[in-house]
């Protein structure tokens, strides 16, 4: 580094030396060297599901690659005559004949199609997983804010990917999963039909729409994941990392580990264990066996059919909404001056509303909270969901609705495994799906509060050490130990917002806007439990408190209380 | 960077900046003492770590030969057994080698790589002298395009724009043909007969007896030119009731034949096939989003999603007591659509 400040040119002595000589004065590598080399990144078990979510897409595009060199997306029939005897002459299309192929004569073939279908379900639950981190700890809130939409984009594309590739195969399973999507689209007022048709080529279920999913699925979708996944990481460079509150972890530092070596070999390690765990998964675990399906026939269909999981929850509420309702039909033929037309909302209304709540909650929230709140400032600390108990009961609202919608996806097997009524399964998911959200909430938020009214008890009066201590007049009490200063700072170092009530204008007057906000505040942070401040802790520890003993020796102290 | 040296966890109390009534905080500790680990420690137990990972390397080059194993020594014989074992391998050996690769890295990360944490800087995205020189230029580039002071050509090129978007859109139009009126004709006509699917051969109504049911297709559905488009809207369910327990409306007296009637198999809902047939109860079930339909009752929804009664196919005998229909369906069938009224 010294060596431009005196006028040497700068020579290489050892053979990296040399390397990075080389590269640096074509490519100018070193600016990249001296940014990322020691780039510090925060350690944290939860910071892994964008990981697993990273990893599993790079095994999909390797996978997939594979894949795409034997399979054929066409939807001309032919007969088939490979190595699995009970299809032989069955007259199928190339996309399901190639598709058994690459499972019974292809070497590999067979690993390959699991590790792409195991490595697919995994790659949207680690989306999921890692997204509802990110909520729960705050970490969409400003200047995350775009990345945290980039990521629900992700997401959509995610399922976009999984499902039309499921198609894929053209199996009776797709197939029929195919005929539900169009069975939906045609429901969609005034353009359905013609988007059915113009999907299809024509009547359901023509011989175009394999090769249209597939170049979807192999180009246009990937591409665009790709372009966020790159954008989405940029923008991580960019903010540099969150961390959780800590000692000595602030909202001006970044304290973790740097990326040579220790971050690069973790992560880099880490890679290798994702793929090796679903390889684990792929060798023991046969997921979707087409060759037990057949070919798509409209006729048939297997009982118990579920979609891929994360399909669940769509099919899930195709299944909750009641086409009447007492009497009353959800299908209504509306009178126009052109004729009648049909409106079918028992199709239409669990299509798009539930994803329509879930996905516009998700993509508006950062606004809703820093509107609530009225802090606008950079968070780069996260918080313990404890420590934001609103927050955490919405997000568990909406966890436990997009449950009962996914339980709903299963309600057949509910019943037969475990010997009730269909109907019932029915009738309580759909109670559960409108009340379920609420009680999530209430009881998520509550046990926020209390879990925060531990902390500050352990702040207060130190930890339950197990140990019961006979006083000189009889009575038993458990010792308490203090914490230490690093774990206390831990438990009383965060923010707790108070309501805010509404705030007149310059004029004087309140607008509706901000007592609709300070409503909004008075129901977030209404009920809160403030952080413990020295003050506090003094007078705990001068006073003594409920037989409480801050450490052995002057438990003599203490008598009475 | 990192501050090690403040305080000893059995520091009891250690409270306070002074500050004013509730706002005061607790002070910042820092980070706390680094631990060492074992490994830093003891020079054996830093060797041991080494052969650990050493090992884990090895356990993923086994990984690697029992894929090859498995490749090349598991000949595939067309039974479903060869290729679960040879799956099996494959998947095993894939996931040692991974696995050894990965566990054996992590491993060298945490015990022998230096865990001292680090503390780095924030700074500001962009400090806020930047963005006023952005807006500047920003400005200048516009103010020099002359785009705002020249309004003929911003809305000239504006209408251009927004019009040249509109050939991108009407170049899809050939991705279909318009739907017309296709959805409300099936293969069923006046005489056509009731044949088996999937063999196509006809039904006499003496084959089917009460409690039986029969997945119907029409007669030269298997020679159509179209035939799992046709097939997607003509599949029937024939089923044989006690003609008492059927309750034709009126004007639907005719539509079976002594208590045999025929419904689309296809769900109103939308559009799987109807498939389960519970004989005691007469209800059809929808496997795929359990819409409940009862046949006593001309298969009106009697649970589940669906919002309209199954459309009934009108049959009868003809001369040779072979089933046919009398007509095409009276309606569309499957899942409702816009136009359909």
């Amino acid at each position: 580094m010294s060596s431009s400040a005196t006028g040497q040119p700068y020579q290489p002595k050892t053979s990296v030396g040399k390397i990075t000589n080389f590269v640096d004065t074509r490519v100018g590598g070193s600016a990249i060297v001296k940014e990322f080399g020691r780039k510090i990144f925060p350690d944290h078990w939860t910071f892994m599901f964008g990981e697993v979510a990273l990893y599993s897409f790079v095994i999909l595009l390797l996978s997939g690659t594979f894949l795409t060199f034997f399979f054929d997306p066409s939807m001309a029939e032919t007969h088939y005559d490979g190595s699995y005897v009970p299809l032989r002459g069955i007259e199928m299309s190339m996309a399901y004949a190639s598709s058994l192929d690459i499972s019974f004569d292809i070497r590999g073939g067979l690993f390959m199609r699991q590790v792409h279908h195991w490595s697919a379900l995994l790659f949207v639950a680690a989306v999921s997983v890692h997204m509802l981190r990110v909520f729960f700890t705050g970490a969409f809130r400003r200047p995350r804010e775009l990345n945290w939409v980039i990521g629900g984009v992700l997401l959509i594309l995610a399922m976009a990917a999984g499902f039309t590739g499921y198609s894929l195969p053209d199996d009776l399973l797709s197939g029929n999963g195919l005929r539900i999507i169009d069975g939906v689209v045609k429901s969609i007022p005034v353009v359905g039909t013609y988007i059915s048709f113009f999907l299809f080529g024509g009547e359901f279920p023509g011989t175009v729409i394999i090769p249209r999913l597939y170049v979807l699925h192999i180009l246009l979708i990937p591409a665009m994941i790709l372009l966020l996944i790159a954008i989405h990481l940029f923008l991580v460079v960019v903010h540099k990392h969150t961390q959780f509150p800590g000692p000595g972890r602030t909202n001006d530092n970044v304290v973790g580990f740097p990326v040579g070596p220790v971050y690069a070999a973790k992560a880099g390690g880490f890679f290798f264990i994702v793929f090796g765990i679903i390889a684990a998964i792929s060798a023991a675990f046969t997921i979707n066996p087409i060759w037990n399906y057949g070919p798509y026939d409209p006729s048939p269909v297997s009982a118990g059919t579920q979609p891929d999981w994360y399909i669940g929850w769509v099919d899930g509420a195709l299944r909750l909404m009641p086409g009447v309702l007492a009497g009353f039909p959800f299908e209504w033929n509306i009178p126009f001056p052109w004729g009648t037309n049909t409106l079918s909302l028992n199709v239409l209304f669990p299509a798009l509303v539930p994803a329509g709540i879930v996905f516009t909650l998700l993509f508006a929230w950062p606004w809703i909270e820093a509107w609530v709140t009225k802090d606008r400032r950079e968070k780069h600390l996260l918080d313990r969901p404890r420590n934001a108990p609103t927050r955490t009961g919405v997000g568990v609202a909406g966890v436990v609705f997009y449950c009962v919608m996914w339980a709903a996806a299963s309600s057949d097997l509910i019943a037969t495994h475990f010997m009730v009524s269909l109907n019932d399964v029915t009738y309580w998911l759909r109670a559960l799906v409108i009340f379920g959200p609420i009680i999530g909430f209430v009881v998520a938020r509550r046990i926020a509060l209390a879990l925060q009214r531990k902390d500050r008890e352990i702040v207060l009066h130190g930890r339950e050490t197990g140990r019961i201590v006979r006083l000189p007049h009889g009575e038993f009490i458990e010792v308490h130990e203090p914490v230490d200063e690093y774990k206390r700072y831990k438990l009383v170092n965060f923010d707790s917002p108070e309501a805010l009530t509404a705030q007149p204008d310059v004029n004087g007057h309140v607008p509706k806007g901000e007592k609709r906000r300070a409503w909004a505040s008075k129901f977030f942070f209404e009920d809160r439990v403030a952080p413990v401040t020295p003050a506090e802790l003094e007078e705990a520890h001068s006073h003594g408190h409920h037989g409480e003993v801050a450490s052995e020796h002057d438990k003599a102290a203490i008598s009475s209380h | 960077m990192a501050d090690h040296s403040h305080g000893s966890p059995d520091d009891a109390v250690t409270v306070a900046k002074p500050g004013q009534g509730g706002v005061q905080k607790f002070q910042d500790p820092g980070l706390p003492p680094h631990r060492p680990r074992l490994a830093d420690v003891d020079p054996r137990a830093e060797k041991r770590a080494e052969r650990q990972v050493g090992v884990l390397f090895l356990i993923s080059i086994f990984g690697t030969l029992l894929f090859f194993f498995g490749y090349f020594f598991i000949p595939l014989d067309q039974t479903i057994g060869t290729l679960r074992l040879q799956n099996l391998l494959l998947g095993l050996g894939t996931a040692f080698a991974m696995l050894g690769i990965g566990v054996g890295i992590v491993h060298w990360a945490k015990t022998l790589m230096p865990d001292h944490e680090i503390a780095e800087d924030r700074h500001e995205i962009r400090p806020e002298a930047d963005r006023a020189d952005a807006e500047k230029i920003v400005g200048d580039i516009l103010e020099e395009s002359g785009i705002k002071r020249r309004p003929l050509i911003r809305n000239t090129l504006l209408g251009a724009g927004i019009l040249a978007i509109f050939p991108a859109i009407a170049i899809f139009r050939d991705l279909g043909p318009l739907p017309g009126d296709v959805l409300r004709q099936t293969m069923w006509d006046d005489g056509v007969r009731l044949t088996r699917d999937p063999s196509g051969t006809p039904i006499k109504a003496s084959d089917v007896t009460i409690g039986s049911a029969f997945h119907v297709i029409p007669e030269g559905l298997n020679e159509a030119e179209h035939k799992l488009e046709e097939k997607a809207k003509a599949v029937v369910l024939l089923m044989r009731l006690n003609p008492e327990s059927l309750n034709p409306s009126p004007g639907r007296e005719d539509w079976g034949y002594d208590g045999i009637v025929a419904y689309s198999k296809i769900c109103t809902h939308v559009g799987c096939p109807v498939a389960l047939y519970e004989q005691q109860t007469h209800h059809l079930l929808c496997p795929c989003h359990q819409s409940t339909f009862d046949l006593t009752q001309e298969c009106k929804v009697i649970f589940g999603p669906a919002a309209r009664p199954l459309p009934q196919l009108p049959i009868s005998v003809d001369e040779e007591g072979y089933l046919v229909a009398t007509s095409d369906f009276q309606e569309p069938v499957g899942p409702s659509y816009w136009e359909r009224g």
